[in-house]
């Protein structure tokens, strides 16, 4: 397993700090259970921090996405935060920057939930 | 004197860590080759896609069915080739994932990838009945070329004496 994701209660947001690969397998089958164990605990405004996320494969996009959609259908948001380089350029080229609400700033993200 | 094409290549399981597999062969082959840090990425995700789709698409996740993995290395690029054992599929038919009504889609970015990350890309009928990803990356120009203009590209493509 080369992802690993904890996350921590500010106010009202959950933020989830991921760290490592996501992509096809186990690593996109954690963001899903992460996510959806959340919803579970009705903890529906997410950021999701990819401070350390330096690889997303077309799996791990899909899976960005099944997350969006879901916390959505919750009545909530989700939001990214923190985007390396390489999964910039990749969210840049596949379009969901018109999906996505991405925050470069921690306080930032966690203010512009409404 | 013909040019020397390297050749490898290695036939998976229809497996997840196929995938990873793949991946580490191939870069290993970019790496030696010469490529850079950015082109390995490239090339090292397009592999990933080829065989997720292989896997997933083309074999149906099925345990009974090959994946073929080929590398040619040749005296300008690095090819290389995905065949499965599915009933193939044409190009024409493949969603365009940048579409507005695509874009929540949680699968379909894989043959977008690969034609955005490689020089070359195509699908052609393969010798099983399935699909065969064939595709390139050239190779890097050698800014660091020896007075004898040997490079130092361990892997490089030779001329046959």
């Amino acid at each position: 397993m080369s992802l690993h994701a904890t996350h921590r209660d500010a106010g009202p947001v959950t933020v989830v700090d991921i760290s490592g690969r996501i992509t096809l397998g186990e690593e996109s089958a954690l963001l899903r259970k992460t996510v959806r164990g959340l919803l579970d605990d009705q903890r529906t405004k997410i950021v999701l921090n990819l401070a350390d996320v330096n690889y997303i494969d077309s799996a791990g996009i899909g899976e960005l996405v099944s997350a969006y959609t879901a916390v959505k259908k919750s009545g909530g948001e989700l939001k990214l935060l923190h985007l390396t380089k390489k999964v910039h350029d990749l969210i840049q080229i596949t379009k969901l920057y018109t999906v996505f609400d991405v925050h470069s700033d921690e306080n930032a993200a966690l203010h512009s939930f409404q | 004197m013909a040019p020397e094409t390297k050749h490898l290549e290695i036939t998976l399981e229809t497996q997840v860590d196929s995938v990873n597999l793949a991946e580490e062969m191939c870069l290993r082959v970019a790496e030696a080759a010469g490529f850079g840090e950015d082109d390995c990425y490239r090339i090292g995700m397009s592999v990933r896609e080829g065989v997720i789709n292989a896997f997933h698409y083309g074999n149906q996740e099925r345990p009974e069915k090959k994946i073929h993995l080929a590398i040619d290395l040749t005296s300008d690029k690095m090819i290389i080739h995905v065949l499965d054992e599915g009933i193939g599929f044409s190009l024409a038919d493949v969603p365009d994932p940048l579409a507005q009504e695509n874009l929540l889609s949680t699968s379909g970015r894989g043959i977008f990838l690969m034609r955005a990350f490689m020089d070359e890309f195509d699908v052609v009928p393969g010798r099983t009945g399935g699909a065969e990803i064939v595709m390139a990356k050239k190779l890097p120009l050698d800014e660091h070329s020896g007075p004898n203009g040997q490079g130092n590209r361990g892997a490089a493509p030779h001329q046959k004496a």
